[in-house]
């Protein structure tokens, strides 16, 4: 599971620092949100990869088996944050490209 | 003016409040206020009162209420007079704070406060570009003084073992034998210094003249420039007597003596004049205080208090003649005794004081500092030459005194002025001109039984056991001081006369001298040091380019993950292929591929590139179900649908980029695109170690087990992941959810101005082509196919309205239990009316549907702020939360924590920003209707 899994976050973030190396402000906010799952996936996975015992108490099941909730209580947050952050970006770079003309990320095409 | 009544009254209150304190500080005595700030630092708000700072409270105060009177007639009717007042008040509190301060810390602080508001009162007339220039240099210079200062106190602090005032002064021995004493001593000196406009920091005063003239006479004469000597007096029981004070003290208030006395007679400017008179005259009290002897201190305390009362009073005189002729050049000035003889009588008096002339409170300070220059102290070439220098600077200011009076009252009448009828100002103008030169001529006559008493509660208060004796009497018998006096002032009438037909058209300032302005190479180091250096290093590192930035965040990044890995060393760790479960490895196997997928396609196919960002957000979401994580899982799904058709609203607005448009690959992007592959792959690899490393780690038995363990005995809630949320860490989620409305306010705010490019404000082509269909049909009309296009899966949605609500409901309510809670029962009912746009377009769902997201932001807000609030009405910590059950009928056992309606709280504010965000983007194209409708009315016009 863990090698998965951090194939699978490996992959996304070098997808996601390949995209916001890009000159198109689309690409960026597309390799923004995959940097954002490798993010939200490496938090999450400092608690410890463990299946079926999430962190909802049943009596007689022992505390200490069940998984970590303090990471999942930060990637919950993480993630409508994120949101937020995506619709932000998303905003500035309309407007940006409704101000240049153009969608490159300096608002121009050529750097000079 | 209600303004002026209230600065007014203010300033008597606090005159007389000052006033009623006398009995208490009499015989050493100490007033003391203690309020705890931030005891674990040793910063405490200790204010303290003993004689000295109650004489400078009085004279803060007094003068204080003298200049508000005076400057009630002076501010014309359109200067906005409540800012003026306002400023005014505020830096008396704090001029008052920094002489009453009981700990150090305090002081600065204080300190600081005075040259802000300095700042403020200079640049009053801020349209005045040379106003504004004055107060820039003035905040420069004395807010590095203030920092330096700071620096001194903490080390000061430091040797001494505590920031109170008391403490510190009682360690003198302790202080001066401690290796840090020469450092504290020259970080305070050039704090104080600075402040008092001493050499070479002088410069700043005579350009902070372009304020109004009741600032000029309040701060930069009688009380804020005091503030340097008067922490000198402060400190001189725990600071001075070494050599090291002498000389550094020594030396710049006698240089700034005599060269202040010196340019302060070429000045042609009324109020030049008045301010190098002024350094001239702080010189003089550095002086006496670097000498380190009792005496020559109470001759220091002495003439703060006598140059207050004269220089205030010359400097609200100037004013008058400012006010009445308009202007203050001094070659255009003469004549004026018989427009303004009442005027002109007290300006005389005045000037007589600043030159010494006997009976006149002036000449018994001078006395006392030519007595004290005589005697021998430290014996050096500085010690020396005292007593020349300063029969010298005496006869210089005699000379610049008597030109003050003899150009602007005697002569011929005056020719060219702005105002060719000067006449007497209003009664009360002058009143306090009066009240000050009737002050000088009381203490001048009579010291012994008007300052006296005063004069010796504060000398006690700072000397103490060292109170020597001293005699407030104007004549002690032909001595030589008195000697030193006439010399002065035989001199400095010769100086003026064989000056005058020099200085009667001369430009401004001494000759050659004239040509080094401490201004200018003040600016020359501004511009070099602000401007040119910071240019050249912004040129040399900077980059306006978001590309190369973000390249080196993502160098740095990986570098910073890589070196504690090549410090600590790699740990090998056999691969543990065990436990791969097939249909997960399969399933992300399909995410990498659409990985790959959207980072290859997101330049010419964004659409594309979106689903399968999309696909990867879902398997995120298995991911987080399979992990025991479904809180994570609802959440995720939830945002994946919003976010997918955020973007998709926001495609409308890009450019076409089809594949094949001529974009050359240079050998350079070439390059580049190899340098960023390879910084990828690098980065890729590296997380991917990391990441394995983190996961196969055993995870330390961290706070983890306390909330699983205390969830429902003190959050009273089964799933911990939403009592964390809601209770444990709920000041973390109210700060999330205020950054949340923050963006969706951002937002909103940035696409009210938005105004698309060029090519974007078509119609899209498939409109197009749905609207040439309809029209070709006669029993069509336009805009029916995009309304027929869906028409089943639309009527499903609108139908779903409710059933979505109920599921956000019962989401809600189980959240504390159950995987669910505000934050996905938000997400949920956003969609609901998401749901509603997209099935019958922004104007139809607009018809039906008033959603008002900012009143849902702003009742979420407050829910959860006052649920936190609510906890302190049972006395305890903001947002502690309190939980019971309770049997309802039908639906059963409930739980009522108060962290539910906390919950509700960031439910509703999640509500309104997420549709806030949608909907602001969503009007874009209706907005565009109008936008076009006016280019197309500009057009015709055009």
């Amino acid at each position: 599971m863990e090698l998965v899994l951090a194939t699978a976050i490996g992959v996304m973030t070098g997808c996601g620092v390949w995209l916001i190396l890009r000159p198109r402000t689309y690409q960026v906010i597309v390799g923004l949100s995959l940097l954002s799952y490798a993010v939200n996936l490496f938090i999450f996975g400092v608690g410890g990869v463990k299946t079926n015992v999430p962190p909802i108490l049943v009596d007689g099941v022992p505390t200490s088996t069940l998984a970590d909730p303090v990471p999942q209580a930060l990637v919950l947050t993480a993630i409508v944050i994120g949101f937020a952050t995506t619709a932000l970006f998303l905003v500035v770079l309309l407007a940006s490209r409704g101000l240049t003309g153009t969608d490159h990320v300096d608002g121009r095409n050529e750097p000079k | 003016m209600l303004p002026s009544w209230v600065a007014g009254a203010t300033a008597l209150l606090s005159l007389l409040i000052v006033a009623s304190f006398y009995p208490s500080v009499t015989n050493g005595g100490v007033l003391r206020f203690e309020g705890t700030w931030l005891p674990q630092l040793g910063l405490d708000f200790t204010l303290r009162m003993d004689g000295f700072a109650w004489l400078f409270s009085m004279l803060i105060a007094g003068i204080g209420f003298l200049v508000v009177v005076y400057a009630r007639y002076y501010m014309s009717e359109d200067d906005p007079v409540p800012r003026f007042f306002s400023f005014l008040l505020a830096f008396m509190g704090a001029m008052l704070g920094i002489v009453i301060s009981g700990n150090v810390i305090l002081l600065s602080v204080f300190w600081e406060l005075t040259s802000i508001f300095s700042f403020l009162l200079i640049s009053y007339w801020h349209n005045n570009a040379a106003a504004r220039d004055g107060a820039r240099m003035a905040l420069t210079i004395t807010g590095i003084g203030g920092f330096c200062l700071l620096i001194g106190l903490l080390l000061l602090g430091n040797i001494v073992g505590s920031y109170d005032l008391d403490k510190i002064l009682a360690a003198g021995d302790v202080i001066r034998g401690h290796s840090l004493y020469v450092p504290a001593l020259v970080f305070i000196l050039l704090g104080a210094l600075t402040k008092s406009a001493q050499f070479p920091f002088h410069f700043w005063l005579p350009n902070a003249m372009s304020a109004p003239t009741p600032v000029s006479a309040f701060l930069h004469s009688a009380t804020m420039v005091k503030a340097g000597v008067f922490l000198l007096v402060r400190f001189w029981p725990a600071l001075s007597g070494t050599y090291e004070w002498f000389y550094l003290v020594g030396l710049a208030g006698i240089i700034t003596l005599v060269l202040g006395a010196y340019f302060a007679m070429f000045q042609q400017d009324l109020k030049g004049l008045l301010a190098y008179s002024t350094i001239s005259h702080l010189g003089l009290i550095t002086t006496l205080l670097s000498l380190g002897s009792p005496l020559a201190t109470v001759a220091a305390i002495f003439h703060m208090v006598n140059h207050a009362t004269f220089k205030a009073s010359l400097f609200m005189a100037a004013g008058i003649i400012d006010h009445e002729t308009g202007t203050r050049d001094m070659r255009r000035l003469s004549g004026l005794f018989r427009y303004l003889p009442i005027t002109g009588t007290l300006a005389m008096v005045a000037s007589a004081a600043m030159a010494g002339v006997p009976l006149l409170n002036g000449f018994l300070s001078k006395e006392m500092f030519f007595a004290e220059a005589v005697e021998t102290h430290a014996d050096s070439i500085l010690d020396r030459i005292l007593p020349y220098v300063a029969t010298l600077a005496s006869a210089f200011s005699v000379a610049y005194s008597l030109r003050f009076i003899h150009t602007v009252f005697f002569g011929s009448p005056p020719t060219d002025l702005p105002k060719p009828q000067p006449h007497e100002p209003p009664r009360w103008m002058r009143s306090p001109i009066e009240l000050l030169v009737v002050a000088c001529l009381i203490v001048g006559i009579i010291p012994a039984i008007s300052i006296g008493p005063f004069l010796q509660t504060a000398v006690v208060s700072v000397l103490g056991a060292q109170t020597p004796e001293y005699s407030l009497s104007i004549w002690h018998g032909v001595n030589l001081p008195l000697i030193m006096s006439a010399i002065a002032l035989v001199g400095g009438t010769l100086l003026y006369l064989s000056l005058r037909k020099y200085l009667a058209t001369c430009e401004d300032g001494p000759p050659i001298l004239r040509n080094l302005k401490g201004q200018r190479i003040f600016e020359r180091i501004l511009v070099e040091v602000s401007w040119r250096w910071a240019r050249t290093l912004e040129r040399r590192f900077g980059t306006r380019n978001l590309q190369p930035q973000l390249r080196w965040v993502v160098a740095t990044g990986f570098l910073a993950g890589l070196l504690p890995l090549y410090l600590s060393g790699f740990e090998t760790r056999e691969i543990a292929f065990s436990g791969i479960d097939p249909a997960f490895a399969a399933i992300w196997l399909l995410g990498i591929c659409l990985a790959f997928g959207t980072a290859y396609l997101a330049k010419y196919h964004r659409l594309a590139a979106l689903v399968m960002l999309g696909g990867i957000g879902l398997i995120v979401c298995i991911t987080f179900v399979w992990l025991s994580a479904p809180d994570l899982a609802i959440t995720q799904l939830l945002v994946e649908i919003v976010t997918t058709v955020l973007i998709l609203l926001g495609l409308r607005w890009l450019p076409k980029r089809t594949q094949g448009m001529a974009e050359s690959i240079t050998l350079r992007a070439r390059f580049r695109r190899f340098r960023d592959l390879a910084l990828a792959v690098v980065c890729g690899i590296g997380m991917t170690f990391i990441a394995y490393a983190v996961m196969t780690m055993p995870v330390p038995d961290a706070i983890a087990n306390y909330f699983l363990e205390n969830a429902y005995s003190q959050g009273g809630g089964r799933n911990v992941v939403n009592v964390i949320l809601v209770d444990f860490r709920g000041f973390d989620t109210l700060g999330e959810i205020a950054v949340l409305g923050v963006v969706a306010l951002t937002v909103f705010a940035l696409l009210r101005r938005f105004r698309p490019a060029d090519d974007s404000m078509d119609l899209p082509e498939q409109q197009r082509i749905q609207n040439r269909f309809d029209e070709d049909r006669p029993e069509r009309s336009a805009g029916d196919t995009v309304r027929d296009y869906l028409l089943v899966p639309s009527v499903i949605m609108t139908w779903l309205f409710p059933v979505i609500i109920t599921f956000a409901v019962y989401i809600f309510m189980r959240g504390h239990d159950m995987p669910g809670g505000g934050f996905s029962a938000g997400l949920t009912l956003s969609i609901a009316f998401l749901l509603q746009y997209l099935a019958g377009g922004t104007r139809w769902a607009e018809d039906r549907l008033r959603i008002l997201p900012l009143r849902w932001m702003g009742a979420g807000l407050l829910t959860a702020v006052s649920t936190g609030i609510g906890a302190w009405f049972f006395g305890y910590p903001f947002l502690t939360s309190h939980f019971l059950y309770v049997d309802l009928p039908l639906i059963g056992k409930m739980p009522a924590a108060t962290a539910l309606l906390f919950d509700l709280g960031v439910f509703s504010l999640v509500v309104g920003s997420t549709v806030l965000i949608l909907v602001a983007l969503a009007h874009q194209s209706i907005r565009i209707n109008r936008l076009r409708a006016i280019d197309a009315a500009r057009a015709e016009e055009g």
